[in-house]
């Protein structure tokens, strides 16, 4: 293997461009005669729209159209959808209720679209758009998950009665029951998972271009899966066949599960620049991305979690009100049912578990995928609750972790999933040595005689990614199958392209997809181009979410690198009249095994195109396209500790150390790996300390649009990570990757509030533990 | 950001008449509150008045404990300066914490003070300081400039033109940010003058930069953070918000004032 293949830590090749500020994003791309689009959006919570009056906004200069919800309508425009069926245990299908892309007689949120401007300048078109006066009827509004349910509260959709989507259940209830009555201890949790706004560095943005000549429309978006998006908007949003539809996604700066999803400004720009005649781009303003971006978490849920005499676990029952938001997102369904509750054996050998989920529509923006999106939910509630069950049962909670983890694989958990291989004590005990958990009483003592509160906490995590088997996800209600796809192009002089339908913001593909190639082959990284995102460039491919690059993507691209090896090792073979089982490539040539009978790689490549000498029979060319469907998820897990410091006088906590034990599978590029944790981790203890969506409970304003309010994870607030890893190849894949971009957003939450609990000695603590928060806390334990 | 017409003037009186005769204009020094403000269509002003090309704003005079800053002098100038320092250093370590580094090389003493933000940290100092602000027309103590919420004794034509203060025998200043905005949750500004102590509050007070009284007598006799041992200071009056309660605030009054007289006795 050469030193840019597996395990090497290749400096990005994305970087020059992204770091010189050479990017491109769709806010840079510029079409011919290309005009820009402004949305109408409600500034109210819940309202009838009475009457739209475009007449004044069509006078305004460089207007060249207005277009409403029932013009899209009268022109077939379809709902946007939830691709994930969910039925609840009466066994009805889940109410969804219908999502317009621009109302058309009510607003159900604050930023809900109901017109877009096209102008011929951006000024010009805001103008306009706040020119169009829209006369609503207010409703009442309803924003927290616990009221929408409550008898009387405002109603949202009427196919959702009580504003209850589903009613779903996961395990064995009565087996559930039947170990918690006969458990010796239980330990019961309130646990409240706040509500995250993903703040992505670049905002949203669509380029909906239409050809009349070709009857072909053109999507440049901001999106993690454009196949998926072509695939949607084709058939459901009635805009265009799959043929007649090109979707571009760029150069996308960061998405964190937000740009999964299709959202209303995509099909509208593309629908507004048929009926303008012009190209029509739109990006979010910052304000637009707080409003109208899909929210993260959510969740209201109550835990039990029974224990034997010896401390074994017995039975874990959870209940869990999850906010959907105003509408159902693409697959916002699947996020608190099978990515979340198929988590909650954790680390743990737990026989009996239940989980009730209850999906609710309030007067919010929807809420979908986020960063580990049901994982970091399933793991705080669990962690959380052991670490509170240790302290009542007085034992240490390494010990209690210890003691229930699940030590034999494969697994077969009470909640579907399967776990193929790990090692949590691996990881357990190299989180503890370094963050030389045995000496803190040391370290708490020092830190009293300065007057600060210094806590500990861990936190064992598992999480599912690699999403995931398509049977499997279809027997489960997914609306499409979740394989991935690569094509290997070798061009006639050995220099390789990649088409992938993973799609990289931010992760690095360029890089590590290359070394895969590069260190297989055994030619230099510079060789292997890695193209993605453009559906006219690329096979069908299912993008990027659920740390699924590296397991499934990858494993497409090895599986069409092995049929181009298996050819270029027939050429080989009939040009240096061998057995072609006795060739191999290495070192950039193909040759004869343990002979000096050697062709260039190179040299090979264009023989298939020269088409001069090759095996009777065979075809010219070398190029290979494998699908990959993979057959279970993986199962990343790892061990998190926590050291905080909480100044008394003010309740401010500072991490003053963190470690991360992570077990990612094989590693591909260990540097990249290292950056996907701490931007995790950043984002984890953002989740933790600062980030929390305030909207306000009755007028349905959200409260927090901004960064002068939604508080950011920013450097200082950040210590320096101290990573390691313990690895257990993923055994159902063939590269034993497992994957790692979520795990640091999974893990850390509860490790922090972990240690702030320790600290302060009071376990009634919410997220984020904000100085105030802490403090209340303190002055009330007094 | 609305149309707007930009006017750069060379002089005070040209300025103040460009002031006058426009129907609804602005001035503009660094910019850092309303420039934001005008993108996010919060504000349209017809006419922008631009008076970082005048002369007399700019410079910082020390005369034995006086102190004068031009309006136009950027926080960064006053927090590097060796003058001020020398004499009331609390001054420069309150600069030196505004904002961010580029805040501090655009945003001016004057615009600062004239906004009246009341998370802003200037106006702390100045009330603290029994400072004087120079207008156009008069000079206006701080005791009476600081009227409100981004309001303040200025008149509709009247610019600020300088500050200046009597160094104390003492100061000192320390504040808890907004762990969003990192403006100040709570900003407490302490003084010894020779007649007395003050102790100045912002990013609290409901109305505004306050003089905290209750902490003031106890520090008459001692200026000394063992001398706020366990006080308090009422929480009515104090702003509530979802970053900080007023019983929360009312706490880093206090906290903060100890921390300010730690720095000012240090």
């Amino acid at each position: 293997m050469g030193i840019e293949g597996i395990g090497a830590r290749v400096a990005r090749k994305e970087d020059k461009r992204f770091i010189t500020g050479r990017g491109r994003y769709v806010e840079d791309m510029v079409v011919p005669g290309m005009k820009y689009g402004v949305f109408v959006r409600s500034p109210h919570a819940h309202a009838k729209i009475r009457s739209i009056d475009l007449s004044a906004a069509q006078e305004m200069p460089g207007v060249i159209g207005i277009y409403t919800g029932p013009e899209l309508k009268a022109d077939g425009i379809g709902n946007l959808i939830c691709g994930w069926m969910i039925h609840s245990k009466d066994g009805s299908p889940m109410n969804m209720g219908q999502w317009s892309p621009l109302a058309t007689d009510t607003v159900r949120y604050v930023g809900d679209a109901v017109a877009i401007v096209v102008a011929e300048t951006r000024g010009q078109a805001r103008d306009a758009a706040d020119a169009v006066v829209v006369e609503y009827e207010e409703l009442p509004a309803v924003t927290n998950v616990v009221e929408a349910l409550k008898d009387g509260a405002p109603q949202l959709h009427p196919e959702a009665k009580g504003n209850l989507i589903f009613d779903w259940e996961i395990g064995d209830s009565s087996a559930t029951d039947e170990a918690l009555s006969q458990a010796v201890h239980i330990t019961k949790m309130h646990i409240v998972n706040n509500r995250l706004v993903p703040n992505a560095m670049e905002p949203r943005a669509a380029l909906g271009v239409y050809d009349m000549a070709e009857d072909h429309y053109t999507l440049w978006t901001t999106s993690q899966n454009p196949h998926v998006a072509r695939l949607v908007i084709s058939a459901f949003y009635n805009v265009a066949p799959e043929n007649k539809l090109r979707v571009i996604a760029p150069d996308v700066g960061g998405g964190f599960g937000s740009k999964i999803f299709i959202y209303p400004e995509e099909v509208v720009c593309l629908w507004a620049s048929r009926k303008s005649g012009v190209p029509v781009k739109w990006t979010a303003d910052r304000t637009e991305a707080f409003l109208c971006d899909a929210h993260g978490r959510d969740h209201v849920t109550e835990v039990q979690m029974g224990f034997d005499a010896d401390n074994r676990m017995v039975g874990l029952k959870v209940d869990t009100i999850a906010n959907f938001g105003a509408y159902m997102s693409l697959f916002s369904s699947s996020v608190p049912t099978y990515l979340y509750a198929t988590l909650l054996s954790g680390q743990y050998a737990i026989p009996a578990i239940h989980c009730n989920v209850r999906a609710v529509y309030t007067n919010t923006a929807p809420v979908d995928a986020y960063r580990g999106a049901g994982r970091p939910e399933a793991t705080y509630l669990l962690e959380r609750t052991v670490e509170t069950a240790a302290r009542e049962l007085g034992v240490s909670p390494a010990e209690l972790r210890r003691k229930n983890f699940v030590r034999t694989f494969p697994y077969q958990t009470p909640v579907i999933m399967n776990y193929d291989t790990g090692d949590y004590e691996a990881s357990l005990n190299a989180a503890m040595q370094a963050a030389q958990w045995d000496t803190f009483p040391q370290r708490r003592d020092e830190a009293r005689a300065r007057g600060k509160l210094r806590g500990i906490g861990m936190s064992c995590y598992i999480e599912a990614c690699g999403i995931a088997p398509s049977q499997a996800v279809g027997s489960l209600g997914a609306g499409v199958g979740l394989w991935e796809s690569a094509e290997v192009r070798v061009n006639a002089v050995g220099t390789i392209e990649v088409l992938t339908g993973s799609h990289s913001h931010g992760q690095g593909h360029e890089t590590t997809f290359a070394q895969l190639v590069a260190g297989r082959l055994g030619i230099p990284i510079e060789q292997v181009s890695i193209v993605h995102g453009d559906t006219d460039k690329v096979q069908m491919g299912m993008g990027t979410y659920g740390s699924r690059s590296g397991a499934v993507g990858m494993s497409a691209l090895l599986k069409a690198m092995e049929k181009v090896e298996a050819k270029a090792k027939k050429i080989a073979a009939h040009q240096l009249e061998a057995d072609e089982n006795d060739i191999v490539i290495e070192n950039g040539e193909v040759k004869v095994a343990g002979t000096d009978r050697t062709l260039p790689w190179a040299q090979v490549a264009l023989a298939a195109y020269t088409a001069h000498n090759l095996p009777a029979g065979m075809e010219p060319g070398l190029k290979e396209t494998a699908f990959y469907d993979p057959q279970n998820f993986t199962f990343p897990a790892g061990c998190y500790i926590a050291e905080v410091e909480i100044d008394p006088d003010t309740g401010k906590t500072e991490v003053v150390q963190f470690v991360a034990a992570d077990d990612f599978g094989v590693i591909i590029n260990p540097m990249i790996v290292e950056g996907q944790v701490h931007g995790g981790i950043a984002q984890g203890i953002g989740q933790a300390l600062l980030e929390g969506c305030h909207y306000d409970a009755t007028s349905g304003q959200l409260i927090t649009a901004s960064f002068m309010d939604y508080t950011m994870p920013r450097a200082d607030d950040l210590p320096s990570f101290q990573i390691s890893h313990q690895t257990t190849p993923c055994t159902t894949n063939p590269l034993g990757i497992k994957g790692c971009g979520e795990a640091g957003a999974i893990g850390s939450p509860p490790a922090i509030i972990n240690a702030i609990t320790d600290a302060i000695g009071n376990n009634n603590l919410t997220m984020p533990a904000t100085p105030n928060v802490v403090w209340k806390l303190l002055h009330a334990s007094v | 950001m609305y149309q707007t017409t930009y006017h750069r003037a060379s002089s005070i009186d040209e300025a103040v008449r460009l002031l006058s005769e426009a129907e609804d204009a602005k001035l503009v020094a660094g910019g850092q509150t309303l420039i934001p403000t005008m993108k996010q269509r919060l504000a349209a002003p017809s006419d922008l008045i631009d008076l970082r090309h005048i002369p007399e704003l700019k410079g910082i005079t020390v005369s034995g404990n006086s102190v004068r800053i031009g309006a136009g002098t950027p926080h960064a100038q006053v927090a590097d300066s060796q003058e001020i320092r020398a004499v009331c250093p609390a001054f420069c370590e309150l600069a030196g914490v505004i904002g961010d580094p580029h805040v501090r090389h655009m945003g001016t003493i004057g615009g600062s003070i004239a906004n009246n933000d009341p998370a802003a940290d200037y106006p702390a100092a100045m009330l603290g300081l029994k400072g004087t602000i120079h207008t156009s027309k008069r000079d206006v103590s701080a005791d009476d400039f600081f009227v409100g919420l981004f309001e303040t004794a200025l008149e509709a034509d009247e610019i600020i033109t300088a500050v200046s203060f009597t160094a104390p025998q003492k100061a000192g200043y320390a504040k808890f940010r907004n762990p969003a905005s990192r403006y100040a949750m709570t900003g407490v500004f302490v003084a010894q003058h020779g007649d007395g102590v003050r102790v100045a509050v912002t990013g609290a007070g409901e109305n505004g930069v306050f003089r905290a009284t209750e902490l003031e007598a106890r520090l008459a006799g001692s200026f000394d953070e063992a001398a706020l041992q366990g006080a308090t200071v009422p929480s009515s009056g104090l702003i509530s918000d979802i970053h900080a309660s007023a019983e929360y605030r009312a706490n880093l009054i206090v906290v903060m004032a100890k921390r300010a007289l730690a720095a000012a006795n240090g």
